[in-house]
């Protein structure tokens, strides 16, 4: 009984929201947008989104949640670099960024080609280090908290014209790249033995998968900053991996997660004036979390109902809920 | 007596092969097959034919090089020695063999039905970029309804019984259109009726001609199931041939060393494991038979 209070107290507070929202469409959704700054934060946060939803599939899929956020940390040195260097001219930390990622993606499967050392003590090792040799090299830099901050938890404020560039091409290249390989992607993550006797280039596409890896990140370090990078990559797949059992459709509602977070994060972060990067993060956990809490309710549902043997018609094996194609 | 029984039994299992065999070539020719990890040699001169449709069973204990001898067999060791498959060195062909490994590293939570599984072994037809065409989708179809799996093509992969993922391997295997399959323990924490089922799809590759290496240390069945038996212990081949000349007390012993011993009981024989096996089997299922059994009607003199 209290169950459905609750539920429809949260109905009730949606149908309000949604209420206040239509009501005041142009003041909280569009006015945002009138400013070129605002609105070019949205399309990358959106970009963003939408790529790291596609990548971070593979990501859960292979249990790279610790590579991913190692990934991110390790593309400090690069960024460190050229912001020594580039007096706050952002798209140059992109390409800084972007060597740094590929070549620690590399350095990484190069370090974990062989089974000699296990690849989560590897990466603890060399991508620990590398952050610290970034920290190391920023701590240099005279106003050191506040452009070390900036580069840990994003500054979507500063996106550039020239940025929002960058993030659309690399986006579109990682999405490509993703859709060409997509049957050999899928097989080297679920069977690389099978893939190694049909003589598939396996230690290739690994390589090409971290690099892709490598350029989401870089792609979204601006939007939520090294720190809260593996959230994105891990909570918009995790949520679309509650809802399907096909790698296709899991990328798709990956990044339709992903979008939704960057879209929302962005308006919350707006109004409510808190940090981008947070709001985002933040949004895509609350979906996770109402996805997730919803499974397990209909699956006790299913269970008292099954106690009861109402579904004994149900043939045995079979889950309370087959998901449907 | 040892030494004698390594040299002289693999040429008398030849002529014992040699004598039924069909005149066409053979599907899959094996010529002094050798092959190891890390330079580290763990087979041995390995030699023998088989012929389309035919069913070979390899028998040795964990450790004789059965699964060493099929990844060599695949290309995923490097090898020395010549396979053939119909006649052309396996390179040209590798599709034509179809491995079933014993997975046990595979994500059985990884969101993939078993048609997607199944239309993997497509992927060198399909080729790079490519999406798969009609005779893709047909050779999926025709792979899933021999296994008898074409019902359940929509199920995630881990909602399948342990026997029901073999069937599906197989598939696999089939879709790939290889002539030869390659079968790794495939009855390992599998029950009698899901080990009855996977029987029966191999009698449908055996109408069809396709030859079946499977790798077994159930004996018992070797001895019924098999039109050869290739026996292996210590990366050796100790004996290939038909199944009655093959099967004899001094080749088992050979073969299982003193975990197993055989007393003559009347007119067969019976088999007695003289020694716990749990701590050399990761599967905790026995090499021989804990009790004493009569061995099947074949073995029978």
């Amino acid at each position: 009984m209290g169950s459905w209070m609750t539920a429809l107290g949260i109905w009730g507070a949606l149908r309000d929201g949604w209420a206040v929202l239509a009501a005041n469409f142009e003041t909280l959704v569009l006015e945002p947008l009138r400013y070129p700054l605002l609105a070019r934060s949205l399309e990358a946060a959106i970009v963003v989104g939408i790529v790291s939803g596609v990548v971070g599939t593979y990501v859960v899929v292979r249990g790279m949640a610790f590579f991913g956020d190692a990934l991110a940390h390790a593309i400090l040195p690069g960024v460190a670099f050229m912001y020594q260097r580039a007096n706050g001219r952002t798209d140059d930390l992109f390409w800084g960024g972007l060597v740094a990622g590929v070549l620690s993606a590399l350095g990484i499967g190069w370090l974990t080609r062989h089974e000699r050392i296990k690849e989560d003590t590897a990466i603890g090792v060399v991508f620990a280090a590398m952050f610290a040799l970034g920290i190391a090299m920023i701590s240099r830099i005279d106003n050191y908290a506040g452009d070390l901050s900036h580069i840990l938890f994003g500054q979507i404020l500063g996106v550039s014209a020239g940025d929002l560039r960058l993030i659309v091409i690399f986006g579109a290249l990682v999405l490509a790249v993703v859709a060409l390989f997509y049957k050999e992607f899928l097989i080297i993550s679920f069977d690389p033995m099978l893939a190694r006797t049909l003589r598939l280039p396996v230690e290739l596409f690994r390589l090409l998968l971290l690099v892709l890896i490598g350029v989401t990140i870089v792609v979204s370090l601006q939007t939520v900053g090294i720190a809260l990078m593996v959230a994105l990559l891990v909570t918009p797949a995790a949520t679309a991996n509650l809802m399907t059992h096909r790698l296709l459709p899991m990328m798709l509602i990956s990044a339709l997660i992903g979008a939704a977070s960057s879209i929302v994060g962005f308006y919350v972060s707006y109004h409510g004036d808190v940090a981008t990067g947070p709001a985002i993060v933040l949004t895509a956990t609350s979906i996770f979390l109402f996805v997730f809490v919803e499974q397990q309710i209909r699956q006790r549902l299913g269970f008292i109902v099954r106690l009861h043997g109402l579904r004994e018609t149900a043939p045995a094996g079979q889950p309370a809920f087959p998901h449907e194609h | 007596m040892a030494e004698r029984l390594f040299e002289a039994l693999p040429a008398d299992a030849h002529e014992v092969a040699a004598a039924d065999c069909t005149p066409s070539a053979p599907v899959l020719a094996v010529q002094n097959l050798s092959a190891g990890y890390n330079g580290k040699p763990v087979l041995q001169n390995v030699s023998f034919d088989v012929y389309a449709g035919q069913r070979v069973g390899i028998i040795g204990p964990n450790g004789a090089g059965k699964s060493t001898l099929f990844k060599a067999l695949v290309g995923l060791l490097p090898h020395q020695g010549e396979i053939s498959i119909q006649g052309a060195p396996c390179r040209q062909s590798h599709t034509m063999i179809g491995y079933v490994p014993q997975y046990e590293a595979i994500d059985w939570k990884f969101p993939v039905t078993v048609w997607d599984v199944v239309m993997m072994g497509r992927a060198r037809q399909i080729g790079y970029v490519l999406l798969p065409r009609r005779r893709d989708r047909e050779a999926v179809r025709q792979a899933l309804e021999r296994v008898g799996m074409w019902a359940l093509r929509k199920r995630q992969i881990g909602e399948l019984s342990g026997g029901q993922r073999r069937r599906v391997f197989i598939a696999r295997a089939l879709a790939q259109r290889a002539n030869v399959l390659l079968l790794d323990e495939p009855f390992t924490g599998v029950d009698a009726q899901a080990e009855a089922d996977i029987y029966e799809v191999l009698d449908v590759l055996r109408d069809e001609g396709i030859a079946v290496l499977l790798a077994t240390h159930n004996l018992v069945q070797a001895a019924t199931h098999f039109d050869r038996l290739l026996l292996m212990n210590g990366g050796r081949m100790l004996a290939f041939g038909d199944p009655q000349a093959v099967y004899t007390p001094q080749l088992l012993a050979e073969t299982f060393g003193d975990r197993i011993a055989l007393w003559r009981d009347g007119d067969g024989y019976v088999m007695v494991a003289d020694k716990p096996c749990h701590d050399h089997d990761a599967h905790g299922d026995h090499h021989a038979p804990a009790h004493p059994q009569p061995v099947p009607e074949a073995v029978r003199e």
